[in-house]
């Protein structure tokens, strides 16, 4: 066990500066209506730096950057623009601890995870986009003896993107790595939840890039993301978060005729079958883990597996055992690398987690485990604390059907494999699933019949470059994590060339 | 049975909604579903959000000090789940999410349920 040092204490590998302005240009340039905003660490719940609050005067500054960069970057060999990717995670990596230590500040996450995941898998994402685009090549299609149509990749120019607070740097890493290796540049705009880590990223790695071409505005969504996501000035723009803002984006874009992204969360079954319990072995204690990963980021993952569907066979003994896995999860401070699951991300999303656990147990839900508010002594006195929350009750329940977002698990049980699809799939949302047998036959079929993006299939909760990761249904459009993702950051341009002197002969 | 609704307002939440009235111009409220800043309610000034066929007007809010009243709505399909619970429009400090227009105020509004009553649910619903 080990306690790293809070950022800018002694010993602490990350700092953060009392103050942060918005990066345009390539330079920290202040916000133009002078305002700023305090940001707080969900750790002890007090605010910890202040950063630009920034308007649409600030958008128009960062997109007329933006704009200024894209052609030259678009026409950057993309032997030289991966190299830019994978400096970029060459710099991360050497500065691993202070980027992990700097994002659990921000979020409240523990830094087991951030140290483990968020951070690698981030650096990983960065070179595998600057893989891909070396090995990707345009088409041409022989229409006949001398017509040749010819496809190009272009890039779009300058996007616009909308990053949310869970996984503050990650999510950044997998729009900006696509929209870069692609040949764009970009304007982001961080959660005013999370601004401040992405920024300690950028001191690190914006001068590597050139100016202009990664550009990030902090600020309020009414302030700063709605210019940015209403802005004819943007030829794309990404959203992650939820339904009812993606679809004013949708909105925004349909009135400018312009393509969007959204990855807008879901409620992801995790199912298993009756065979798991077959054997008390190595497998079966990999179900329980699976069973447990619901308070895998403070259930803050828009695909937490927080449904869970048990077959009715086994429910007892298999219910009792992830009780008692998930009573072993430790909680507590989040710089602590023994923790595991640490604070949620703000003080609304607290109020918003305890909402739901209450009207579970109006609903008549049975708290098998947690269902309160946790608290710890000294600096967390005042931090944003759940317990991991199990739940027993009925699918209809609202708790089964709205992402709650907290470290909280709604457990039913199914009859048969078809009676589990059908539960599965009774939801507005289909963006993860999570299947555990000892049966490849039951595997695939259940893989193949729940209506989600990503089924994880005796595995969860892995977000490797190089998987297609995207919703069905109202969790959204578009796909990411995957070389698929460059064709959203990308036009067509078709060259349709004779190289016949021959004349149509129609006039 | 007049005053028998699906949807109501706290007075701390009354408060905020008079000083965006101020600033905004007449309101509305969306709510929201899926991650992140799901599950809570977004407030725009009216007709920001392209509401339709798709959505149901849960019932309109009357704070004292807002001239008119204020429509809350929601996505159909979410209804669906959604149609056993009475909510109530609350507000506690947070830094915003979405495009709601609260967050400069330091404030987020968030949702607070009830189970709707047999009596409520027979008036609200009568098939």
């Amino acid at each position: 066990m080990s306690v790293y040092a809070k950022p800018g204490d002694p010993g602490s590998p990350a700092r953060y500066a009392s103050r942060y302005e918005n990066y345009i240009g390539g330079e920290w340039v202040p916000p133009v209506k002078g305002q700023y905003f305090e940001n707080v660490t969900p750790v002890t719940g007090h605010s910890f730096t202040e950063v630009a609050r920034g308007t649409a005067e600030d958008i128009e500054l960062a997109l007329d950057a933006a704009h200024g960069a894209a052609p030259g970057w678009g026409r950057t060999p993309v032997a030289d623009r991966a190299a830019v990717l994978l400096k970029i995670a060459d710099t991360m990596e050497q500065n691993l601890q202070t980027l992990a230590v700097a994002e659990t500040w921000d979020n409240g996450k523990p830094v087991r995870e951030t140290l483990a995941a968020d951070i690698p898998l981030a650096i990983d994402h960065f070179r595998y986009f600057a893989g891909v685009i070396r090995a990707q090549e345009g088409t041409l299609g022989e229409l006949d003896e001398t017509t040749v149509a010819y496809h190009f990749h272009e890039p779009l120019g300058v996007v616009g993107q909308i990053i949310p607070w869970n996984f503050p740097i990650l999510m950044a890493t997998w729009k900006l790595a696509p929209a870069l290796a692609a040949g764009n540049a970009v304007v982001l705009k961080p959660a005013e939840q999370t601004p401040a880590s992405i920024l300690v990223l950028l001191e690190l790695i914006g001068g590597l890039i050139p100016p202009g071409v990664i550009n990030v505005v902090n600020g309020f969504g009414v302030e700063a993301g709605k210019p940015l996501a209403s802005s004819p000035r943007v030829a794309k723009v990404a959203f992650t978060g939820e339904t009812t803002t993606g679809r004013l984006i949708m909105q925004y874009a349909s009135q400018n005729i312009k393509p969007v992204t959204l990855e807008l969360g879901g409620k992801s079954p995790n199912i298993f079958l009756e065979d798991v319990a077959r054997a008390r072995d190595e497998f079966y204690d990999k179900t329980l883990e699976g069973f447990t990963m619901f308070a895998l980021n403070q259930g803050e993952v828009c695909t937490c597996p927080s449904r869970a569907l048990i077959q009715e066979s086994i429910y007892d003994q298999f219910m009792a055992d992830a009780v008692q896995r998930t009573r072993a999860v430790k909680q507590g401070d989040p710089l602590d690398t023994d923790t595991m699951i640490g604070a949620q991300a703000s003080n609304d999303q607290l109020e918003k987690i305890l909402s739901y656990i209450d009207i579970g147990k109006k609903e008549g839900a049975r708290v098998l485990l947690g269902g309160e508010r946790a608290y710890f002594g000294g600096d967390m006195a005042d931090g944003y604390y759940v317990q991991p929350t199990i739940f027993e009750g009925d699918n209809r329940m609202r708790i089964f059907q709205e992402e709650i977002f907290g470290p909280v698990v709604s457990v039913t049980k199914f009859a048969n494999v078809d009676d589990a699809v059908k539960i599965a799939n009774d939801t507005l949302y289909g963006l993860g699933a999570g299947v555990w047998t000892r049966d490849l036959h039951s595997a695939y079929y259940l893989g193949r019949a729940i209506q989600a993006g990503r089924v994880w299939t005796n595995c969860y909760h892995l977000y490797p470059a190089h998987a297609a990761f995207g919703g069905y249904k109202q969790s959204g459009i578009g796909r990411e994590t995957h070389k698929m993702m460059l064709d959203h950051y990308q036009q067509t341009k078709n060259l349709l060339v004779s190289y016949s002197p021959t004349k149509l002969g129609f006039f | 049975m007049e005053d028998i609704s699906r949807v109501a307002i706290t007075a701390e939440a009354a408060d905020v909604l008079r000083r965006l009235r101020g600033q905004h111009g007449p309101l509305m409220f969306h709510q929201s579903g899926g991650c992140c800043d799901g599950s809570s309610p977004m407030c725009y000034p009216l007709g920001e959000f392209a509401t339709g066929e798709s959505d149901v007007l849960l019932g309109n809010l009357h704070a004292r000090g807002v001239s008119e009243p204020v429509p809350v709505w929601m996505s159909a399909a979410q209804f669906e789940y959604w149609s056993h619970t009475h909510l109530t429009i609350d507000v506690v400090p947070g830094r915003g999410g979405g495009f709601s227009l609260e967050a400069p105020l330091g404030v987020r509004f968030i949702i607070r349920s009830r189970m709707l009553t047999d009596t409520e649910m027979a008036a609200l619903d009568p098939a």
